[in-house]
């Protein structure tokens, strides 16, 4: 985003290092993220990739580095620290259970209550009402608030998941592969959906390793190779191909594409 | 590509409109409403004169069931949460036996025996949850060996502090306590001696008891029950906790993710199981007035049995109280409800394994439209 300079960042990570025995997982990444930017994490298996937005989202504690958020140096003890902070991660399989409708998946672990006669009760009215609400605005219309997770499509539920933890007030969201197992279609409308909270302000940090996914909604592109960063690039400064090569870390993939007629 | 090109028209035109027939088929309860029914109906129709719908009879069926209830509520709720408990049947006698010991054997008031007995099982209950969430194991595998630890014990302590396997002698101490008699008392007696009057109720017909009502009130059994099955609807259904108990069981992993505390809920499910084993073995202690080492045999396998027959699936993160309710209402009914129609008690089995593959079947079935899966 052009305002970007007038900002600070909302979430730094300086040196960040991970060792998992004698495994250097990652070794000095540094990035920051702007509010409002959609911020491409890329990378190859085996990246680091996972690890790192773990450490930033209070999963692993990180070996060495620091995580600056809003300005203030944080310490998560595990993820709940983090999500009350305000970061919010969205796993692609881990974030929605099949056989509970829409709204209790929605309010999960955030139930809205109502006292009863002194007792307090799930708001069931409450939290169907807000469920159809945000899922109109995300463009999915739903038979009811009580249709099972399970009757919706794979990029359904990723916006369900994305409308929760923006609803929850996640000022970073952290979408973990959210298209890598998503059709054409699909793909579209979680890349939308992702569009529609960036625009709301909110920082988005992207992870695949699909660039064209990347090139679609990507303000800046970060490139993971072996644990280390590879650079940052602004969107218009870098070509999908050049991305591409630095993900899977330059000279054996040039010699690949050469074969493969530069489809991969 | 930001407006979904049907935002608008309301409704996705690949989703058929459901028929309100699929719409009542998807419902965990549903099995145990039909099965409930048709037990009723076919009883009616061929036990209806032997005694089974008089006052004694329904009595009789009304506390089988309510003892399969007690279990199956906390079956169930354990169940949903995503794990089993095999040491139920165990835990009754067991429970039953140390209050028996406490009370009969060390002389302790009734009502601190029983107090204790609950203590020491909700604290058992949290031993098993501990050692399922610290290990990852199965808790099929963690309960089946309290299963045996707790059998062991339940036979090892009468037999070496008495030398006998029946603990009797129960009902002389418990007379007058006030915790026995919420176990073992009766309510509604005065209603009962009312319609014994009117006619409603048989009544005594000679002997020093002659113009009382033979039913004489509804047990503690029947109200422990019913107020077990109403707050585990409540509680499952209507709060916080109820989402996070089916959360838990989804995919915990998931609910983790959202914050649930999943160790926790997972872990005060066990614990409720056994204060449900432990209602179920006072109440039968304050009924016989003894404690057996073999109280409780296979319990823990018709509590699951009801609560499957319920709709609940045996993966977790589905199923009803009230549904199990019903399981154990059929259970009861039928398991009596031969014995009036004059069979052969044996086939109460085959009935067992039949309804309970018959509601496999149609959990299965039933999962499979919730979640879409073909």
């Amino acid at each position: 985003m052009n305002s970007r300079t007038e900002h600070a960042p909302i979430i730094q990570m300086k040196n960040i290092e991970k060792h998992f025995g004698s495994v250097i997982a990652l070794a000095g990444v540094s990035v920051e993220v702007y509010p409002g930017e959609c911020h491409c994490l890329l990378g190859d298996n085996g990246a680091g990739k996972s690890t790192f937005i773990k450490t930033m989202s209070g999963v692993h504690k990180p070996t060495h580095g620091e995580i600056h958020f809003e300005g203030q140096e944080m310490h998560f003890a595990d993820p709940r620290d983090a999500i009350s902070a305000g970061i919010a991660t969205v796993h692609q399989h881990l974030a929605m259970i099949p056989l509970m409708s829409v709204s209790r998946n929605f309010f999960m672990g955030n139930e809205p209550t109502k006292k009863v006669a002194g007792m307090s009760f799930f708001d069931h009215e409450k939290a169907n009402r807000v469920t159809m609400e945000e899922m109109r605005k995300m463009g999915i219309n739903l038979r009811g608030p009580d249709q099972a997770v399970g009757t919706l499509s794979g990029g359904e539920r990723q916006t369900v998941a994305i409308a929760r933890a923006v609803h929850f007030g996640a000022k970073v969201l952290i979408l973990d592969e959210p298209t890598s197992a998503l059709g054409v279609r699909q793909t579209a409308n979680v890349l939308a959906t992702i569009d529609k909270v960036r625009k709301q302000g909110i920082a988005v940090v992207f992870i695949t390793h699909n660039v064209r996914h990347a090139m679609a909604v990507g303000d800046r592109f970060t490139v993971l190779n072996r644990g280390k960063t590879l650079g940052t690039a602004q969107r218009g400064q870098i070509t999908p191909e050049e991305l591409q090569d630095l993900m899977a870390g330059g000279q054996e993939l040039v010699a690949l594409e050469g074969s493969l007629g530069g489809t991969v | 590509m930001s407006d979904a090109p049907n935002a608008a028209a309301g409704g996705d035109e690949r989703i058929k409109q459901r028929s309100k027939f699929r719409e009542a088929m998807i419902r965990p309860e549903l099995g145990g409403i039909v099965g409930t029914a048709i037990v009723f109906a076919l009883f009616l129709l061929f036990a209806f004169d032997s005694g089974m719908f008089n006052s004694q009879g329904i009595m009789n069926w009304s506390q089988v069931s309510a003892q399969f209830m007690i279990i199956a509520v906390g079956a169930c709720l354990l169940m949903i949460a995503g794990e089993f408990d095999l040491s139920v049947g165990s835990m009754i006698g067991f429970a039953g036996m140390m209050i028996a010991i406490f009370s009969v054997t060390l002389g302790w008031p009734v009502w601190m025996a029983i107090i204790t007995a609950f203590i020491l099982c909700i604290a058992l209950g949290a031993l098993n949850g501990f050692i399922v969430i610290r290990t990852g194991l199965p808790s099929f595998i963690v309960t089946l060996a309290f299963l045996f630890i707790l059998r062991g014990f339940t036979i090892y302590f009468p037999q070496t502090i008495e030398r006998k396997t029946i603990i009797g002698g129960i009902k002389d101490v418990s007379e007058g306590d006030w915790l026995a008699a919420v176990f073992g008392g009766k309510i509604l007696t005065g209603f009962f001696q009312w319609m014994g009057d009117a006619g409603i109720i048989a009544v005594f017909e000679r002997g020093s008891r002659a113009g009382q009502p033979v039913v004489d009130g509804v047990p503690m059994l029947i109200v422990w029950a019913l107020i077990l099955v109403v707050l585990g609807h409540i509680l499952l259904t209507k709060t916080k906790f109820g989402n996070w108990i089916f959360a838990s069981g989804g995919d915990a992993e998931a609910a983790r993710n959202s914050g649930v505390p999943v160790n926790r809920v997972k872990i005060l499910m066990f614990m409720f199981t056994a204060f449900c084993a432990c209602v179920f073995a006072t109440c039968q202690v304050m009924e016989f007035g003894s404690a057996g080492a073999d109280r409780g045999l296979l319990k823990e396998f018709e509590a699951i049995i009801a609560v499957v027959i319920g709709g609940a699936l045996l993966t977790g993160g589905y199923g009803s109280v009230i549904g199990a309710a019903l399981g154990a209402l059929i259970f009861g009914v039928v398991q009596q409800g031969l014995f009036f129609a004059g069979v052969e008690s044996s086939l109460f089995r085959v009935f067992l394994g039949v309804i309970l593959l018959g509601a496999v079947i149609l959990n299965t079935y039933i999962r499979r439209i919730i979640t879409g899966e073909r």
